[in-house]
């Protein structure tokens, strides 16, 4: 605890000075304030511990072989020599594991270590453990594979038109192996409403795929203990999943597998799947009795990937005169690269995740997802929407000019409000009129836009999120979250919960709540989680799903615990329930208004009492035994479309977003300088402003990185067919300090019927709008439409070349 | 094989075995157990692994271990008394500056290297001083403010002592 939080608790406890009356009725003591992490103390000291921070007696090092090509059979695995170097533990292969794993269960294509096949440059082939690191890698250089090399497909249309090669078996007879999924869903009748159309808009965009790059590589220890019982300790976004998956692959009861997810140094949906270093430590220390810890290098996590899928969209979208969108028709062909990953879904968040928050008065898309020989595709912050956000939010700019209309007041003709989308989702808060109100008034939008010099310019875009989606990833009619709450007598409350604190600040909002509402000051919370041995079964840090649900879930167990004190202390001061507050560390008597309580003025001529409210859990646990109770969130079941894939989508709540974006851009270099990007975002409340505003500041920039740096890719031809471009943080170039525009947040709340006190997400909506807005911009700036990403200089410079011949 | 080296680490002088090819950050992190020191990339691109020697920001996971010889090394885990924290880290508590915390070692040091310089950065000269250290979450916003709310405590403290 810091210093000045026991201050502030002592002070509390002893009556001194302070915030230590009860907040007005409706207002909150704790949350919607701009409080410390709650481990915040621990990452500015360095004394946080993460997974390669850990170290078991005895422990292992292991290291992972893997396939140099893109696609190839194996003919044979030597371990011999590798086995006989002095200090090698263990060696597996992917004999040792034939099972097959994957997140979604439906598409599970993959193994921990490849049987027979490996389908791209960085395959796991076979893993070792040894003594030491180098020791290891020196095992691994020992292991003889031998290949047999089988065409390589790179591009997703090959996989499409070809059937010669096949990168996965059809799961039916006379399908192409190559196709991970298809979806094709029309809402209204679009064809008709196109022609009704005044104007039509069409074009052809490209997402060009991007990583995750947490600074955290992946990291697994395993230990198998002498009583039969397995712990992992892992860099996992979602240790329930991977509990699950562990237990698949290894054949073993679910019930003697513990997950522990140290702290996590950044993930963004790059850690949201087991991946085979999990299942190799495992493994190993299950052959060798030891510990095992196997940390993958910086190229191996660009390697693992799982990041945004390369699309190719095509969109048309027609509308009425005054800008009334009536119809949209979008294809997509998504590169999924070499296993399904969240294929499934992202197929259908290619889709779904487009129809808010403006009225589409039809819409139809079809998506397809491939496979290719390259590293797989998976979620990653904001996944599977992004790339279809851009396409469209740039088809609104373009209708904007063609119809001679504002581009922030077409957007506002557009708004769809609350109620129905039209693929059926319910929206019950939108503040997204708000959010555009927002970003124009700071962006000095109607002063500048269209009004700047040559080479300067402004760019709007809006969209929409999901708080969590409705439906879990295996089919199950159980709660999505829980939360588990303990009073102790000393005034101490613990929260025990599932949600994986991956830096966006989960433990934070789980002990604010707790501590908003039993009274206690935030240092006398602590917080337990993401320990399948400790927690109630949580599904994970994913589709931004742990302020809504488990939020939910602490706050009922927490309220059913406040009842109880509340009633000891009712009875005790023989007073109704409605005079009693707990807050800031008391036990309020209210006056009979429910507004005065003891700390304000003379206490003792008032007469309202307080105690502290450590005094209070005593009279309760005196009252009612040991103080401990469970809560628990589940979704509404009953709202999705009725069709085939309604329910993928579907989510408790709607977050909504817009973004401005002002840009320079240097017509001779093609260079773009983003000098500002004005985020709004409805949260629907913040329970703390300052993450919130984290999140908004880091999902923009996210973006900003995805629009103008970023790409990942692998080389094409020759002996380098299938190697990563640019495996490196040197390379793969992520933003530094040096890059980045000011991003500027504009919180805005709608307070959603749904979430704890009125929150939904703001972890990934706010990202969407930032590669939009800035192609937007740019048109602004210089006249060029950007409809392939990114926005690098040569492909700026080229494109203003084509479209200004006479220009430098 | 390992070679006897000799360090000074926060302030504390070590004596220890290590194999001859091992860098600054494997010596700290794994030889002397001070795992604040972060490894990201293990090639200089990153800055998580940023440490002061001799007062100045450097990566450890380029630096042979034998070139900190008998020279002073400050890792996070000696940047200021737990009772008493650098104002830095406790700006970064309070802007809200780590998120996931695992550039936060690092940017801590590349921060404290600029303030024992310079008294009042320019915000340019904060940006300058951060650019090798990489981070995934903040979009950099709230470090760049954290360093300049650390620069604000400092300089106040300072006049403080010079009134009196």
């Amino acid at each position: 605890m810091h210093p000045d939080e026991l201050n502030e608790i002592q002070a509390a406890l002893a009556g001194a000075a302070g915030p230590v009356g009860a907040p007005k009725p409706g207002e909150m003591s704790v949350l919607g304030r701009r409080n410390r992490r709650y481990e915040g103390h621990s990452k500015s000291t360095g004394r946080e511990l993460y997974t390669d921070d850990l170290a078991l007696p005895g422990m292992l090092h292991g290291k992972i072989l893997r396939s140099p090509h893109p696609h190839a059979r194996i003919l044979s695995i030597d371990t011999s020599d590798a086995e006989a170097i002095p200090g090698v533990a263990a060696v597996i292969t992917g004999a040792d594991m034939p099972v097959e794993f994957g997140i979604i269960p439906w598409t599970r294509d993959e193994h921990a270590l490849a049987v027979e096949r490996v389908r791209y440059v960085g395959d796991a082939v076979a893993a070792v453990a040894a003594r030491d690191e180098d020791t290891a890698n020196r095992a691994l250089a020992a292991i003889h594979v031998e290949y047999e090399t089988l065409p390589a497909l790179l591009e997703p249309r090959d996989s499409l038109n070809t059937s010669a090669v096949q990168i996965h078996e059809p799961k039916r007879e006379g399908r192409n192996g190559n196709v991970t999924k298809h979806v094709r869903l029309e809402f209204g009748p679009v064809d008709d409403e196109m022609d009704a159309s005044d104007v039509v808009v069409e074009g052809e965009y490209y997402f060009h795929g991007t990583t995750h790059a947490p600074i955290e590589p992946h990291c697994a220890i395993a230990h198998a203990g002498a009583d039969g019982l397995l712990t992992i300790w892992s860099s996992t976004q979602v240790p329930h999943y991977l509990q699950r998956e562990l237990a698949r692959v290894l054949g073993l009861d679910v019930a003697r597998i513990r997950v522990i997810q140290p702290a996590v140094g950044g993930a963004f949906g790059g850690k949201s799947e087991p991946f085979d270093l999990e299942f190799c430590v495992a493994a190993l220390s299950i052959r060798t009795g030891r510990p095992v810890k196997v940390l993958y290098t910086r190229e191996e996590l660009f390697y693992s990937h799982r990041g945004r899928h390369p699309i190719e969209m095509w969109y048309r979208v027609g509308a009425s005169k005054d800008g009334a969108l009536k119809a949209v028709d979008a294809r997509s062909l998504l590169d999924g690269g070499a296993y399904a990953s969240f294929g499934l879904v992202t197929t259908y968040y290619s889709g779904q995740l487009l129809t808010a928050p403006y009225r589409l008065g039809s819409y139809r898309f079809e998506s397809t997802r491939v496979y290719t020989n390259k590293p797989a595709c998976g979620p990653k912050r904001g996944h599977g929407s992004v790339q279809p956000r851009f396409a469209f939010e740039v088809s609104l700019d373009k209708l904007a000019t063609e119809l001679g209309i504002d581009p922030i007041e077409l957007r506002r003709r557009n708004f769809m409000g609350t109620g129905e989308t039209v693929n059926e989702f319910r929206v019950r808060s939108n503040g997204f009129l708000e959010c555009l109100d927002a970003v124009e008034r700071a962006s000095g939008w109607k002063q500048k836009y269209g009004r700047m010099p040559f080479g300067r310019g402004l760019g709007v875009a809006g969209s929409c999120y999901i708080s969590g989606t409705n439906y879990p990833i295996y089919p199950n009619s159980m709660p999505q979250a829980a939360a588990q709450v303990q009073i102790e007598r000393s005034g101490r409350v613990t929260v025990f919960h599932g949600a994986s604190e991956i830096g966006q600040g989960s433990d934070s909002t789980m002990a604010a709540i707790a501590a908003e509402e039993l009274g206690v000051p935030l240092g006398y919370v602590r917080v337990v989680s993401a320990d399948t041995d400790l927690v109630p079964v949580d599904l994970g840090a994913y589709s931004s799903r742990e302020t809504l649900m488990v939020g939910n879930a602490t706050r009922s167990a927490c309220r059913e615990l406040a009842e109880r004190v509340v009633g000891a202390l009712a009875t005790a001061w023989d007073l109704p329930e409605a005079r009693i507050r707990l807050a800031n560390g008391w036990a309020h008597e209210l006056a009979e208004d429910g507004v005065s309580d003891g700390s304000v003025g003379d206490e003792r001529s008032n007469g309202l009492r307080r105690i502290p409210i450590a005094e209070a859990f005593q009279l309760a646990e005196a009252a009612h035994g040991t103080l401990g109770a469970v809560g628990h969130y589940d979704t509404p079941k009953d709202v999705h479309g009725e069709y085939r894939g309604g329910t993928i989508g579907a989510s408790p709540a709607y977050s909504f977003t817009a973004h401005v974006a002002e840009v320079e851009v240097d017509a001779d270099t093609g260079f773009v300088d983003v000098k500002t990007i004005w985020v709004a975002h409805d949260c629907g409340k913040a329970l703390n402003p300052m993450l919130v505003e984290g999140q908004m500041e880091g999902s923009a920039y996210m973006g900003f990185g995805e629009a103008l740096m970023e790409h990942h890719a692998v080389k094409r031809g020759g002996p380098e067919h299938g190697l990563h471009d640019a495996p490196s943080l040197l390379d793969y170039r992520i933003p530094t300090s040096r890059d980045c525009p000011e991003f500027v947040s504009l919180v805005v709340e709608s307070n959603d019927p749904e979430g704890p006190y009125g929150a939904k997400e703001a972890g990934e909506g706010p990202l969407h709008p930032s590669l939009p807005a800035i192609a937007n911009a740019i048109y602004d700036a210089v006249g060029i439409r950007m409809d392939r990403l990114p926005f690098t200089p040569d492909r700026v410079w080229r494109a203003l070349r084509t479209s200004r011949p006479s220009s430098p | 094989m390992k070679q006897i080296v000799r360090l000074t680490v926060n302030g504390e002088r070590q004596e220890l075995a290590v194999p001859a090819h091992h860098t600054l950050l494997e010596t700290l992190r794994y030889g002397l157990g001070l795992t604040g020191t972060k490894q990201g990339c293990d090639k200089g691109d990153c800055g998580a692994c940023t440490v002061l020697l001799d007062g100045e920001a450097i990566l450890s996971c380029l630096l042979p271990v034998w070139e900190a010889e008998e020279r002073p090394v400050t890792t996070v885990e000696g940047l200021g008394d737990p009772r008493e924290l650098h104002p830095l880290q406790e700006a970064f508590d309070l802007t809200g500056a780590a998120q996931c915390g695992f550039c936060t070692p690092g940017m801590l040091c590349s921060g404290v290297a600029l303030l024992e310089t310079r008294s009042s950065p320019t915000r340019d000269q904060i940006v300058e001083a951060l650019s090798g250290n990489l981070c995934r979450c903040t979009g950099y916003t709230k470090i760049i403010e954290a360093v300049e709310q650390a620069a604000r405590t400092l300089r106040e403290r300072e006049s403080a002592d010079a009134s009196r």
